[in-house]
């Protein structure tokens, strides 16, 4: 019976089991302690300590602020449409959650590997916006239905730079596997994309695809200064005004994991994802140690580039995307596909 | 030319943006500053207004005050009221009595202005709060003082043999219904 699930055809069942379990703990216990890094650093970043009153140094606060949640009643307001705003909060967290299953966090730590994962993660990730619009609109506020017209919008400013830079580094890469990408970049950090395209002359304004991907990963996962969809100072909480209690967590929830996947992926595409930077202490748990290193590095500045700058006016936010982003970046696209047919068209000529 | 001015003002902007990251960094990297303030209080700065006390002298741990009232000619809201008795032994009156309507003060520091011994100062007590309006209309200097002394006695090496204790100034006890 042990050897169905373990080594027989059941492995894969067996699989399924622990990635759910492990991956629901992993989104639960780090949105809370998200919540907390990031009140913490808001704290330090203003010369306050945060919250350091639940528990040593604060840490216990995100379980008494999840039970708090859950306790909390979750109230359909009259006249919302019921079933659109109790599957709303749904609707976010699950894409995230499927995107996480096919990041490889090591060498042999992953959900499953897909050879369209980087296809599979963007077209998950566009549907959180999805949730929000949907969450906005069943509400029956003003300031929802503001805040879900905004937030369409801005993410299909952003998804179209974001898309642009992504087909960049598919052409540079060659490949949708995440574990492939992955496994291009081995052996230091002058292999890791964001450098590899300098010294083999593929594309070397890549440091500044890098920092188009992340202001557009920014906006996409409604981070401040674009975090348009909870202006709380003109549109109250924006999308989440009519939620209460627990489907409210779930937004944010939803939130956190869409930033834990975005620096995922950024860490993927462009910081060579568990390899290690010096070349050696790579494989095994190294990789694990890497990745996980990476990732809440770029979680760092999130909260860093928050806690800095106001939120944008929203003719700013698009002028950025339309004006900047979009042209920068198709010229970064046509650049690199001009310079990898180069030495082509050399051969062929010479 | 305007497109190289637009791409300048795109990289201006941009490194403005790093300088504002760099900003915070620095006071992130810096200990913060919080004073938890039930559990933790700071010293109050040298010229901090709280209510006037009596000045204890740290020679002697008595009042300088020899009851002259000018004090409460100066006040201007007329909430002192000072009392004063010739001890024995002693050239001048010492004060047995000051009471400060601190009701009426306005903590305009005439009175400490008008001394002519620095008999009173601003004291640096910020949190008085009480339940009874009586424990401000009359609040009793000498009493207080009192009680500093006490503070100040332990700081103090006992008085040398031979030299005559200080006689003490034991405020009398009244009845705080009456004025």
């Amino acid at each position: 019976m042990l050897d169905y699930f373990l080594t027989g055809p059941g492995q894969a069942f067996t699989r399924l089991i622990i990635y759910l379990v492990a991956f629901l703990a992993f989104v639960g216990l780090n949105a809370a302690y998200l919540v907390l890094a990031e009140r913490k650093g808001a704290g330090w970043f203003q010369r306050r300590p945060g919250p350091n009153e639940v528990g040593p140094a604060g840490l216990l606060q995100p379980i008494v602020d999840g039970v708090k949640l859950i306790v909390k009643q979750t109230i359909v307001p009259p006249g919302t449409d019921g079933l659109l705003f109790r599957l709303a909060p749904a609707i976010m967290l699950v894409p995230a959650f499927m995107c996480l299953a096919t990041i490889p966090y090591a060498e042999s730590v992953y959900g499953r590997s897909i050879n369209v994962g980087l296809l599979m993660v963007f077209s998950f990730g566009s549907i959180s916006v999805f949730a929000i619009m949907l969450g906005g609109w069943a509400s029956r506020n003003k300031y929802a239905v503001i805040s879900a017209a905004r937030i369409v919008s801005q993410n299909i400013a952003y998804e179209i730079p974001m898309l642009l830079v992504v087909i960049t580094m598919l052409m540079v890469t060659g490949t949708m596997n995440l574990q492939e990408i992955v496994g291009q970049q081995a052996g230091g950090f002058w292999h890791w994309n964001i450098l590899k395209g300098i010294w083999t002359l593929t594309n070397p304004l890549m440091p500044m695809t890098f920092v188009i991907f992340f202001i557009c990963m920014l906006a996409e996962t409604n981070r401040a200064p674009f975090d348009m969809a909870e202006a709380e100072s003109e549109l109250i909480a924006g999308a989440f005004t009519e939620y209460a209690g627990f489907s409210w967590g779930l937004f944010f929830m939803g939130e956190y994991a869409n930033i834990v996947v975005s620096c995922s992926v950024g860490t993927i595409l462009f910081l060579g994802g568990w390899q290690s930077p010096i070349g050696v202490l790579s494989g095994g748990a190294w990789g694990l140690l890497w990745f996980f290193a990476k990732m809440y590095l770029l979680i760092f500045i999130v909260i860093w580039i928050r806690w800095t700058f106001p939120r944008t006016q929203f003719y700013g936010l698009l002028n950025l995307s339309w004006k900047i982003l979009i042209p920068v970046s198709l010229f970064t696209l046509m650049l690199t596909g001009a310079l990898l047919r180069l030495p082509l068209l050399l051969h062929q000529l010479f | 030319m305007s497109m190289i001015a637009a791409f300048q003002e795109v990289y201006r902007g941009f490194m403005s943006l790093l300088t504002g990251m760099r900003i915070t960094l620095g006071q992130f990297l810096k200990p913060n500053i919080t004073v938890q303030y039930p559990r933790q209080t700071l010293p109050m700065p040298a010229r901090f207004r709280g209510h006037i006390e009596l000045t204890l002298d740290p020679e002697t741990g008595k009042s300088l005050c020899t009851a002259c009232k000018l004090c409460e000619r100066a006040c201007p809201s007329e909430c002192i009221a000072v009392d004063g008795a010739k001890l024995e032994g002693q050239k001048t009156k010492s004060v047995t009595e000051y009471l400060l309507n601190f009701t009426t003060c306005s903590l305009c520091g005439a009175c400490i202005e008008a001394c002519p011994f620095d008999a009173i100062q601003f004291s640096k007590v910020y949190n008085v709060v009480s339940l009874s309006r009586d424990d401000f209309s009359r609040m009793d200097m000498v009493k207080q003082l009192a009680e500093r002394r006490q503070v100040w006695a332990q700081t103090q090496p006992p008085p040398a043999a031979g030299t005559a204790a200080a006689p003490a100034i034991v405020p009398q006890p009244q009845d705080p219904k009456t004025p």
